[in-house]
């Protein structure tokens, strides 16, 4: 799809890394390209965490000793703000800058990219969300497990969740940690150690309320951000698109190449894996899916992302006005540049330079604490789901077998929260300096190979059974892993070990079929007593799952 | 409850083939036209370069990808009215019976 260098260079960006030049550069080097501190951005910032201690506090008086309201705020929040909160996990501070970023070097291919995080929403509420929240309770490996043996396919469901949640939490905070260096002047340990601290305070003391709100929140600021930002731009251009997109075309190197795709997307078999890992890949996400059991039924469900779905369009597509307006705007402005003629603080600041120009310094500041709230808010759901499936699904469930007390599995979801914060703290220090890139394909590859199959298949299949969902999910996970390991991402360009063995970065168009065919293939073959007792429960699960009838 | 008694009655059978003809409809129209977009742009980039009109520098290929993200949208809400009508009335009809 997107061709390897394009590819890697978006991802990059995406999770505002240094792997391009000009960026690394620009991070690496001491202060003559960190922002001057920017009083308001700071003042913002503070108010930000105030607020949300303060609703921490708040739902941890509320209560979070039972596990419905530590997992799962009760069920009892509305559709309009589950949606809210979902479109705020799906927004990092790495799309805005990085989607923002890639606009204003690319132009269109900017698009290309937002809209294939886009399209997977609607094939959530197509495919799962409906039986998702009759049939669950806490964490997605609950509809798995709703007729299947419930510890192997919890078990491997709960290694798939950690796995994803630490490989995404990394690149979330390495990310946080170069841009708050940027953004505040802070040293990158600093930067890392308060994200971390505070979503672990989120997370342990006011579980999913908490999380949620200060989700939503985050969501509506980075919104009217972002609005408010098109509108003081498109007033640049009394309101006339056309008009922006003449005078960005006339600043850009490129011309009028930049409104059609460019180098982005070269060879089918990559955009066709790339399109599968995105398609599917957002049914596989553990903090997506996990929000679906906050609400009370079904309609709520789907309430939840048509708010969504519509939060994610409007957002992405002003994005593109901000790229568009950076060109247009930020490009021509010597103000922006640095001695070698260069984008200071690089190309993922290009944002805040033009929240800069257009807005002056309050607005640069209230960009820059709405990016760092951004940066919050998504690690913390992340913890969440992380904490949940190794409390829930591994100890609880698992090690336990259904023998711990609720209070107990609520203070090993805490514990969980905490070593998961303290893990990824460290290996975002760790990583500080390699090359990273790959590693939001690698979340989408295992979502879409690893989860995704066995929640379609244990809904919609009555022939499933065990060995062939917990045989398809290692296969898909194992598959995605393995070959992303041996991709010119991993293999080239971050140990050097030369030409890649498996010649794409993206490796759903193996692992998917794979997943699909291992799990097919198992089950078929699986003639053992169990699997005809699953088979034959299958009917009692269909009624649930398409009536919500018995739910609690 | 009974599900075997549930599984056979005839509003039932309706509520799902109902919703997966929709559900699974509504997921193939998404997916052709998101790899026809992809495909396009893989192998006839200069079909999306076009101007929408001439002297413009608006491109089809824009009013395309606004087009696609609408449209997804536009599923989504289509899907969400229809279950909050028919598909909801279905089960309450459902939960009638079996009450």
């Amino acid at each position: 799809m997107i061709a390897r260098s394009g590819y890697a260079a978006f991802t990059a960006t995406a999770v505002a890394l240094a792997s391009e030049p000009a960026a690394a550069d620009a991070l690496t080097s001491a202060g003559g390209a960190r922002q001057s501190l920017n009083a308001t951005a700071i003042v913002m910032f503070l108010g930000f965490v105030a607020v949300s201690l303060a609703i921490t506090l708040w739902a941890a008086r509320r209560g979070t000793n039972t596990a419905k309201d530590f997992y799962a705020a009760g069920a009892g929040l509305k559709g309009v703000q589950n949606g809210l909160a979902i479109a705020g996990d799906y927004t990092s501070a790495a799309t805005f800058l990085g989607v923002t970023a890639l606009v204003y070097t690319s132009g269109y291919d900017g698009m290309i990219y937002a809209i294939g995080f886009l399209v997977g929403f609607p094939m959530i509420l197509f495919l799962i969300a409906e039986p998702l929240r009759n049939l669950g309770r806490y964490t997605f490996a609950d509809v798995a497990a709703y007729r299947l043996s419930e510890v192997p396919v919890r078990a491997v469901a709960g290694v798939n969740t950690l796995v994803i949640v630490v490989f995404y939490l990394i690149a979330q905070l390495v990310g946080a940690g170069k841009l708050i260096q940027l953004l505040f002047g802070l040293p990158y340990i600093y930067a890392v150690g308060i994200v971390g601290v505070l979503m672990m305070v989120y997370v342990t003391v006011g579980g999913m309320l908490a999380t949620t709100w200060v989700q939503i929140i985050k969501a509506v600021l980075l919104m009217s951000g972002s609005v408010l930002m098109s509108v003081l731009i498109l007033g640049h251009f009394g309101f006339s698109l056309e008009a922006l997109f003449r005078e960005a075309v006339a600043l850009h190197p490129k011309a009028d190449a930049i409104m059609a795709p460019g180098g982005l997307v070269k060879d089918p078999v990559s955009a066709i894996s790339l399109g599968l890992a995105l398609i599917f890949g957002t049914a596989g996400l553990p903090h997506i899916l996990m929000r679906f059991f906050t609400v009370s039924d079904a309609r709520e469900a789907r309430t939840s992302v048509l708010v969504a779905t519509g939060f994610i369009s409007v957002f992405y597509s002003l994005l593109f006005v901000l790229g568009f307006g950076a060109i247009a705007i930020v490009s021509a402005n010597p103000q922006f540049r640095d001695a070698s003629g260069g984008l200071l603080g690089g190309v993922n600041m290009v944002a805040l330079h033009l929240a800069d120009a257009v807005g002056g310094s309050l607005l640069l500041g209230f960009i820059s604490a709405v990016a760092f709230a951004t940066i919050l808010a998504v690690v913390s759901g992340l913890t969440l789901a992380g904490a949940s499936a190794a409390s829930h699904d591994l100890y609880a469930r698992v090690i336990r077998r259904g023998r711990a007390s609720e209070q107990e599995e609520v203070l090993v979801s805490k514990a969980a929260a905490v070593a998961i914060s303290v893990l990824s703290m460290g290996l975002g220090v760790l990583f500080e300096n390699q090359n990273i890139a790959f590693m939001v394909g690698l979340v989408f590859a295992i979502a879409a190979s690893a989860n995704f199959p066995v929640i379609l298949l244990s809904i919609v299949w009555p022939d499933l059974t065990t060995r062939g969902a917990v045989s398809g999910s290692l296969a898909g996970l194992l598959a995605s892993v393995g070959l992303v390991a041996l991709s010119p991402g991993v293999w080239t360009a971050t140990f050097k070990l030369g030409p890649a063995p498996f010649p794409y970065d993206n490796p759903a168009l193996v692992s998917v079929p794979l997943a699909f065919a291992v799990s097919w293939a198992v089950s078929v073959l699986d003639r053992s007593a169990a699997a005809a007792s699953v088979r034959a429960s299958f009917g009692a699960q269909h009624v649930r799952a398409q009536t919500g009838l018995a739910v609690e | 409850m009974d599900p075997q008694a549930i599984q056979n009655s005839p509003v039932f059978r309706q509520l799902v083939s109902e919703r997966a003809r929709l559900g699974v409809g509504m997921s193939i129209v998404m997916t052709v036209a998101y790899f026809a977009y992809i495909l396009t742009v893989a192998f006839w980039p200069r079909l999306l370069g076009h101007p929408l009109w001439s002297g413009g520098v608006m491109t089809w290929g824009v009013l395309i990808g606004v087009g696609l993200i609408a449209f997804g949208f536009l599923l989504t809400a289509l899907y969400v009215r229809r279950a909050n009508s028919r598909f909801d009335r279905l089960s309450q009809l459902l939960l009638e019976d079996f009450r």
